[in-house]
């Protein structure tokens, strides 16, 4: 409640709604006691004084009535029967919801109906035909706001109510031999309470308004008292000879719904878990870039070369350091597996290539990615797209996730082609259709107007990657492309990929978890834990001799068919939380073999052999098998 | 797809039934003798009887309500004593002004609305973000009836923009140019609490959309970032975004009564308040009956733009 408290004081604007609906409460209550003059005292004589003339602050109106006086009365009245209204919509509006939403069944059922057809009108409508009934007065314009809000309170707590109905808490209450009265008053109304108040806090605005919308139709509250809306409503004839008697009621009735507004929102948002942990911002077009120290230059002539990349979170005050300092690189024609459990840090450093970390809250921090020489960190929005598919594309997990759900797959592929080529969309189509060729799917030509939901998940895997390959690009990363496949279609993906890569001399880099699948396609292997690569090398050489324990333990972890005798292992315990690093070696905590070294320092990924290297003081199988 | 559409006017018949019977209930909560509530206290005897004869009101309660709703399916939704005239004729002469307003208020507050949201959440937190976040504020918060009034004082009367009230000029030609200077401000003034609603959700629906993996298969793929925004995340969003317009499409509609009110148009929501203020209640539940049918109709539109939009919806 004090976090909450507190969060509400932080967003300012909700504090200045909080003031103004105080100031307006303030004075409203006060009313009575402040020397005003009679509100409906009329001197014909004084008609339409200006403002701040004397004796009349605010001026007077067309019957010569202080119009200071009348609107702090009018304000009075407005805000007390918009609160009515509220407290009468909610307490029907919620017994409803509560006895549809406890009971359930046909009472929920039949309730239920009646409360869509109320919500199947326009709102004022409802409001204006009940006044028609009743006849116009304050009385019964109240009753008529409240009565078209009750279905709004209605379904909301029903909701709720279905909720809480079910939990243990209810049926124990049941059991324990207690009316459904005392039930209901007893255990449902005190949870469902702070959402009735809530809800009424939001829809208090709306009230006041619609209130003052009846009385400024004449059909609200009847001369001589007046509400706010129909202090507007008498204005009317004389608001272009007298625009001040409109002004004064009318800017009053914006301050009030506006305060409630602003509070509203506030409370809002304080509520709302999403916006504290900052998940609700949308991630831009490219990864911001905010690169300290030096840039490191290319070292090798590789296609593509990243050098001490590094990528963190920033969430709040909080770093998370996703990725720190990684060096990778991939030849044409090459395959390098990228493999660690998930938090690794494998996928995170594959999407720094093209600036597709979700930014916010994503920021690399440092290093470097060169792309045939040229160093692509921080270039220009307009280089990287142009990159984007055309030389470097992705092929990601769960396509039925990272397919557009609305468009048919053959459009996302002509899409591929066109954004970097323009070709006619006839020959574009034609060129779609080849692709799902080439990825082996069955009739193409009829499957190309296929939905993404309409298509299983391998086939929607083959179009994940047709689009990859729709330009012929000269790197693919493809991130656990297979994780979400079952086996049989894991192994058809993997050999479509590997034909791929032969036919086309495509440079692959790999993601996954599975070691496995590595042993089949990659010829070299980058071993990531809490965002480091801990070792490296070429992929049978790593999966005969790994060096480091985590690679060991990692290996362990695959079953192999027939290999009944040895005892499949898991690694006790989760990989380090990234914002805080311990000293040293981050698996120490995990690793049986760990020693007081293991604890301290930085300890650098050395290298134990041609092509070899790996971050462990303690390395296994280096002596029999290393030179 | 016909078929749908079908399913949908089908489903709409109990919702229209419902919409009667409640008219007719809270009608029935007229106190004392409807006869004398519409004729006036100063009604002859004579008057009441017919008129309770003629209503059926020497019947009981659900056989006056199948008279009622029987006379009107056959088109007669009574006589209007204040106008004596047919209600459906008043109503049907009235519903064209009402029916040009709440439509191209509707259109702008959708397009208006959409257009904010989206580039609201594409500059989340930047400059023009918090431009609209604040305009959208002021936007809800300000009482259509009175945004009207000051509109009118300001571009009517000290600008001399526009006219300030009626539809038609009294004297001279009545063309689309003309028309559309007297609709420019009330359509607008109608539009911008919708306007407001409208721009929030679309904000935080793009919000949501932005954040998908399809998104970011997007930008992989190299296509440009409008096209991004504008095509892959608002079209996604629009699934969202749609049952809004619906239910925003019935306040334009209802708010339209205050609208007529403060710039003199001549629509079925000043008719409506004439009547009430009048007691010409047989005027009352015909107009609300036949707005919330065509309100029903429109819902049903929304529905089946929702299913061209979204594949997955079974037709």
């Amino acid at each position: 409640m004090t976090a909450f408290l507190k969060l509400l004081a932080r967003n300012r604007l909700a504090l200045a709604g909080l003031v103004m609906i105080g100031i307006v409460v303030l004075l409203a209550l006060l009313t009575p006691l402040l020397p005003l003059a009679d509100p409906d005292v009329t001197r014909t004589a004084d008609r339409f004084k200006p403002p701040f003339s004397e004796g009349a602050l605010l001026g007077t109106d067309h019957l010569g009535r202080d119009l200071l006086s009348r609107l702090l009365w009018g304000t009075r009245l407005s805000l007390a029967m918009g609160l009515a209204a509220a407290i009468i919509a909610a307490t029907l509006g919620s017994a409803i919801g509560i006895i549809a939403g406890y009971f359930g069944g046909r009472t929920d059922n039949i309730i239920m109906r009646g409360v869509d057809m109320l919500m199947a009108f326009p709102y004022i409508l409802l409001a204006l035909a009940i006044v028609a009934a009743l006849g116009p007065g304050l009385m019964n314009a109240l009753i008529a706001v409240a009565a078209v809000n009750v279905p709004f309170f209605a379904r909301n707590i029903r909701g709720i109510t279905v909720g809480i109905a079910h939990k243990e808490f209810i049926d124990a209450a049941r059991l324990a031999g207690m009316r459904d009265r005392e039930i209901i008053l007893g255990e449902v109304l005190p949870n469902v309470l702070p959402v009735i108040v809530i809800a009424m806090s939001t829809t208090v605005g709306w009230m006041i308004l619609e209130t003052a919308g009846l009385s400024f139709l004449g059909l609200g509250s009847q001369p001589p008292q007046a509400d706010l809306g129909s202090m507007l409503g008498e204005a009317r004839s004389a608001l272009i000879t007298n625009p001040h008697t409109s002004i004064v009621p009318g800017a009053m009735i914006l301050i009030i719904v506006m305060g409630i507004n602003l509070l509203g929102d506030g409370i809002r948002d304080a509520l709302d878990p999403r916006l504290k942990s900052g998940a609700l911002s949308r991630p831009m077009a490219a990864t911001t870039v905010d690169r300290q120290g030096a840039v490191p230059a290319a070292r090798t002539d590789s296609l593509l070369d990243i050098t001490g990349l590094q990528t963190e979170f920033r969430v709040r005050d909080r770093q998370y350091k996703a990725v720190g300092g990684v060096d990778l690189h991939v030849k044409k024609g090459a395959c390098l597996g990228i493999i660690g459990e998930s938090g690794s840090g494998k996928s995170v450093t594959a999407l720094s290539v093209m600036g597709l970390v979700a930014s916010p809250p994503g920021v690399i921090t440092g290093g470097a990615v060169h792309f045939d020489g040229k160093d692509i960190v921080g270039a220009p929005y307009e280089v990287l797209r142009a990159l984007r598919g055309r030389r470097v594309a992705y092929i990601f997990q769960d396509p039925l996730a990272t397919l557009h759900p609305l468009y048919r797959v053959g459009d996302q592929l002509i899409e591929a082609i066109q954004s970097h080529e323009s070709v006619p969309r006839s020959a574009a189509r034609a060129r779609a259709i080849d692709l799902l060729k080439s990825v082996r799917i069955p009739n193409a030509e009829s499957r190309i107007d296929s939905y993404p939901y309409e298509m299983s998940g391998g086939m929607r895997q083959r179009v994940g990657i047709a689009m990859a390959l729709a330009n012929d690009p000269d790197v693919i990363i493809a991130d656990e492309p297979t994780t979400a496949l079952d086996v049989t279609v894991q192994a058809q993906i993997l050999s479509v990929l590997s034909d791929l890569r032969r036919e086309r001399g495509l440079a692959i880099i790999f993601i996954t978890h599975d070691f496995g699948v590595v042993g089949q396609l990659c010829d070299s292997v980058a071993v990531m834990y809490a965002g480091r690569i801990v070792e490296q090398g070429p992929t049978g050489a790593v999966l005969r001799n790994p060096q480091h324990p985590y690679t060991s333990r990692l290996i362990d972890c695959v079953p192999t068919l027939g290999g009944g005798q040895r005892k499949l292992a898991a690694i006790p315990g989760l990989p380090p939380v990234v914002d805080n690093l311990p000293a040293g070696c981050a698996f120490a905590a995990r690793c049986d073999k760990a020693q007081a070294d293991c604890r301290a320092g930085q300890i650098d990924l050395l290298a134990t052999g041609p092509d070899r290297r790996v971050r462990c003081l303690f390395p296994e199988n280096v002596t029999e098998h290393s030179i | 797809m016909t078929g749908y559409i079908l399913k949908r006017l089908l489903s709409a018949i109990p919702v229209l039934l419902g919409i009667s019977v409640i008219v007719f209930a809270i009608m029935a909560l007229i106190p004392g003798d409807p006869a004398t509530a519409i004729l006036g206290s100063y009604a002859t005897p004579e008057n009441v009887e017919k008129l309770n004869r003629d209503l059926g009101l020497d019947q009981g309660f659900v056989a006056r309500y199948f008279i009622w709703l029987g006379n009107m399916l056959q088109g007669d939704f009574g006589r209007s004593f204040a106008l004596n005239r047919p209600v459906l004729d008043e109503v049907l002469d009235r519903f064209g002004a009402t029916l040009i307003l709440a439509g191209s208020s509707f259109l702008l507050c959708s397009l208006l609305g959409i257009a904010a949201g989206v580039v609201s959440a594409a500059r989340q937190y930047g400059l023009a973000d918090k431009a609209i976040t604040f305009a959208v504020l002021l936007g809800i918060s300000i009482p259509s009836f009175f945004l009207g009034m000051m509109m009118i004082l300001i571009f009517a009367v000290q600008l001399r923009w526009f006219p300030v009230s009626g539809m038609w000029p009294i004297y001279g030609d009545r063309n689309l140019p003309v028309l559309l200077d007297h609709l420019a401000m009330p359509a607008f003034a109608l539009s911008v609490v919708a306007t407001g609603v409208i721009a929030r959700l679309a904000r935080s629906a793009m919000l949501e959309v932005l954040r998908q993996d399809f998104i970011r298969t997007a930008r992989a793929k190299g296509v440009n970032e409008r096209r991004v925004i504008w095509r892959h995340a608002l079209r996604a969003a629009m699934v969202s975004i749609i049952p809004i317009l619906g239910i925003q499409a019935g306040f334009v509609l209802s708010g339209a009564v205050y609208i007529e009110m403060v710039f003199q148009w001549p629509g079925v929501g000043r008719m409506l308040v004439d009547a009430i203020l009048k007691r010409d209640i047989l005027l009352v539940q015909g107009g609300v009956v036949f707005i919330a049918a065509c309100y029903v109709m429109f819902n049903i539109l929304v529905d089946v733009a929702q299913a061209l939009l979204d594949p997955r919806i079974k037709t």
